[in-house]
């Protein structure tokens, strides 16, 4: 008898007749589901701007250097993430804790900066009810931040494990998600703040 | 002693992380919402059939009641009773089994999808008994009616239903990917592609294509929800907004939904002929390939639904030819269906009667909906009980006939025990003709121009007339007779439980592995991991003494 | 712990691909400055397409991850393609449709 409260790993989780390891696949299906979440939601704004050229000069409010500071820092981070994968192949587990410690100072930066920014802009009459632009615009910028927040808060607990050591596949798998947050926000600084 | 009794019941049946123990959750909270489900039904048919009298069990029926009656009776059936039964249910309980290995990739993730799925079935529930009553804006929640409470009148109803309907989804996505991940990896060793039981295969597919399709109304959900909530204007044209938006967005997942839940239908009845037609089932790669098709060609009809939205008239008419190419494959696979009883030994047994009642039906919903699909035809007869007739006569087999043949063919394997064959005839019969005295008048009733989602037509003089308000009672008088019967299947589903006849391993002599563990499997499925051989549907192999040759037999 | 400069021969150089991704960066903010449309379009969406490439090639591996993960992803990013085309011309064209309200030259009859 084996009691169900003490969780043991399935055969099903060590098998690969991929040769992908499970813990990747299943990451990259997270990934194509997101892809069409941000997708459908972007998709929305893109008609809608087009069909609204007053839009361009709500967006001429949105802080160009805020927006591009934080590019540079979540391009920053990511870099940081995959030395950390390079440290963690290499059976480094500490120095990939330090790395993707490192990328959560990054997030912790980039949500920052975002509340500044965001507090400015609604200080200055710039809220979600200004107009359909700013309502997509927090909607957006909400939805990738929380992203940013949920994966900080796995990188910090991966890092805990990966100093001790352990589970150290999952430095990349974080990192992975991390780079796809990356990528969404390389869509959204043009879209929300370069184009005019 | 009592108090570990009870520590291993809460960690054995309520937080395991086995997938068959979640597999029957889902099962059993599906069943339970198909009774909430036919509840509801029940109420709104006597409504129309006895406009404004006192309905037994519920009371008289007040307009807004009737439109969240009707909203959650559909969001119901599909989103907590087809999804959860036929993807999720027998998903988790068949895929690690049919596949040969001990569970799924991620327990844990299995776990915690089944936990957000039962969030969900509270919210929705809790969401009719809220102050202003349920959700009344049809389970399509077209803005601006779901909105704004000043149009629908239920402030909690409508964001509480918006939210469990996007919870469910959470659900199915991690449950899907779960699916996905475990098929791709760890079939047991020997399975190829085309070693994979079609079944398998269809909940695969059904769980892509459910993937890729509930993404943009999961940002759309969040945009309805900012708009409930906040009162912003994604689709209030006043705000710059457009009220279209929610309904592509809708509709792009919508009728690929069609698409998930029907493929793994088709997956029961395939998995169930051949069994009880001890044959071969026939073109199995064709049958993968159109499904496949299908999920694809499913991206590409969805404003079908929108003809008389007032959207584009040319994209109207690419749509209408999309829609009747997607006939096509659906067609192949019943005609793949129907070759393989062809010739074969047919034993009627009960989860033999389902499949051969789910083509006979389903055919006559899918021929229905080429008049619907057909943008001419549809300007007439949208938003009719033509309409009606026609989703259930496609919805009924896919939730309700494939769900019996599933339950009927596998519960020896979950329970280890028979059903009543005799009281699963009865409550067969009694299901399948009662249903289409259902529906068959509805497809008059639309024709004669009778309008969805009317509360009670005798405001309307030209539809309230003797003949058609017969057809009204006749169709729930029908619902009627067919709710009773199912007490035949609860009590023949309770008492076998308990009282059946003992099951062996493999009581129909099947050749898919599952019918290799013992029944029913115990905590890590077989007492030593199936190797396989060949495909899963060698049956009647000239040469070989037994009429069925298991994939997991060497010779 | 060890030596900074040890990188992996199969990996690529990630500090060399970070400042690639800088020096295009760099190109997307100022591009759009010129206030020309087309330049617009170009260096900020083109310029994010390559940066989001390199990213999913070199630091999420998929240029050594098996090639069907590419068309996953991709095929998503074409379903959203699909809902733009069938959604846009009704969301952002408008044209022939009569929207507006124009008044009948009589009353009609009958409807009361």
């Amino acid at each position: 008898m084996t009691h169900a409260s003490e969780f043991q790993v399935p055969l099903a989780t060590r098998r690969s007749a991929t040769g992908i390891p499970t813990g990747r696949l299943a990451l990259w299906w997270v990934l194509a589901s997101e892809i069409v979440i941000f997708g459908g939601l972007l998709a929305s704004y893109i008609m809608f701007r087009l069909h609204h050229p007053h839009w361009a000069d709500e967006a001429s409010h949105t802080n160009i250097w805020a927006g591009g500071f934080n590019t540079f820092v979540l391009l920053t981070s990511s870099l940081f993430a995959v030395l950390g994968h390079q440290a963690a192949e290499q059976g480094d587990g500490p120095k990939a804790a330090r790395f993707l410690r490192l990328t959560v100072l990054g997030g912790l930066v980039f949500l920052g900066v975002k509340a500044l920014e965001w507090s400015g802009e609604i200080a200055h009459g710039f809220t979600i009810y200004r107009d359909l632009f700013w309502t997509f615009y927090y909607a957006a910028t909400g939805l990738h931040g929380l992203h940013v927040l949920v994966g900080m808060v796995i990188l910090a607990l991966v890092a805990q494990d990966a100093a001790r050591g352990k589970n150290l596949h999952r430095v990349e798998l974080i990192g992975i998600y991390w780079h796809f947050v990356d990528a969404v926000w390389i869509f959204l600084f043009p879209l929300f703040y370069i184009a005019r | 002693m009592a108090e570990g009794h009870a520590q291993s019941f809460w960690s054995r049946y309520v937080f395991s992380t086995d997938h068959k123990i979640i597999g029957l959750q889902y099962l059993f909270t599906g069943m339970f919402m198909g009774l909430v489900g036919a509840f509801l039904a029940y109420v709104f048919r006597m409504q129309l059939a006895f406009p404004g009298e006192s309905v037994p069990l519920y009371g008289v029926v007040t307009p807004l009641q009737y439109n969240a009656l009707v909203t959650n009776h559909g969001a119901i059936m599909i989103f907590w009773v087809a999804m959860p039964i036929l993807i999720a249910g027998l998903g988790n309980y068949f895929i690690p089994l049919m596949i040969g290995c001990d569970d799924m990739v991620f327990p844990r993730l299995n776990r915690l999808s089944y936990q957000i799925f039962f969030l969900s079935t509270v919210l929705i529930l809790a969401s009719l008994f809220v102050p202003g009553g349920g959700f009344g804006g049809a389970w399509t929640a077209y803005p601006p009616l779901s909105a704004s409470a000043q149009y629908n009148h239920t402030p909690w109803g409508a964001p509480l239903w918006l939210i469990a309907v996007a919870l469910e989804f959470v659900a199915f996505l991690l449950g899907g990917i779960n699916f996905v991940t475990t098929v791709m990896n760890a079939r047991a060793p020997g399975m190829g592609p085309m070693q994979i039981p079609i079944f398998v295969w269809m909940v695969v597919i059904a769980s892509i294509v459910f993937m890729a399709s509930v993404g943009p109304l999961v940002a759309g959900a969040i945009m309805l929800l900012f708009d409930q909530l906040f009162g912003t204007h994604f689709y209030d044209p006043k705000g710059g907004g457009d009220p279209i938006l929610w309904q592509h967005l809708f509709w792009f997942f919508g009728h690929p939904e069609v698409y998930v839940v029907l493929l793994p239908a088709l997956g029961i009845v395939a998995e169930v002929i051949t069994v009880f037609s001890r044959k071969k089932l026939f073109a199995y790669k064709t049958i993968l390939y159109t499904a496949f098709a299908t999920g694809i060609i499913s991206f590409f009809v969805w404003a079908h639904h929108q003809f008389v939205a007032g959207i584009d008239p040319r994209m109207a008419h690419l749509f209408t030819i999309t829609t009747l190419i997607i006939s096509i494959p659906i067609a192949e696979m019943t005609f793949a269906f129907i070759a393989t009883l062809y010739g074969g030994s047919i034993e009627f047994r009960t989860p033999m009667l389902w499949a051969l009642a789910f083509i006979a039906e389903f055919l006559i919903g899918g021929v229905t909906g080429i008049f619907l699909g057909a943008n001419a035809t549809d300007i007439y007869l949208h938003d009719s009980y033509f309409v009606v007739a026609h989703f259930h006569y496609t919805f009924f087999p896919i939730a309700v006939i494939a769900g019996f043949a599933a339950l009927t063919y596998w519960f020896p394997k979950m329970f280890g025990r028979h059903m009543n064959e005799t009281l699963g005839k009865i409550h067969f019969w009694g299901t399948i003709v009662p249903f289409n005295f259902v529906f068959l008048p509805l497809f008059v009733l639309g024709a004669a121009g009778e309008h969805r989602r009317i509360y009670s037509y005798e405001h309307f003089s030209q539809l309230f007339t003797p003949g058609l308000q017969n057809l009204r009672v006749l169709a729930t008088v029908a619902l009627v007779v067919m709710l009773l019967f199912q007490f035949v299947f609860l009590y023949n589903f309770i008492r076998s439980l308990f009282a059946g006849e003992k099951a062996e391993e493999n009581p129909w002599k099947a050749n898919t592995l599952e019918w290799a563990a013992p029944s029913p499997p115990p905590h890590g499925n077989f007492a030593e991991m199936p190797i396989v051989y060949r495909g899963p549907y060698e049956y009647s192999v000239p040469g070989r003494p037994l009429d069925y040759w298991p994939q997991h037999v060497p010779q | 712990m060890s030596g900074q400069g040890t990188e992996a021969t199969s990996h690529p150089n990630y500090v060399k691909v970070y400042l690639a991704l800088l020096v295009l960066f760099a190109i997307s903010v100022v591009g759009p400055l010129f206030g020309h449309p087309w330049l617009t379009l170009v260096t900020a969406f083109g310029v994010a397409a390559v940066k989001a490439t390199m990213v999913a090639a070199y630091f999420m591996h998929l240029n050594i991850e098996r090639r069907y993960i590419w068309y996953l992803l991709f095929t998503m990013v074409a379903f959203m393609g699909l809902l733009f085309a069938g959604v846009a011309p009704d969301v952002l064209a408008q044209g022939g449709q009569n929207w507006r309200h124009v008044r009948p030259a009589q009353p009609a009859v009958g409807h009361h």
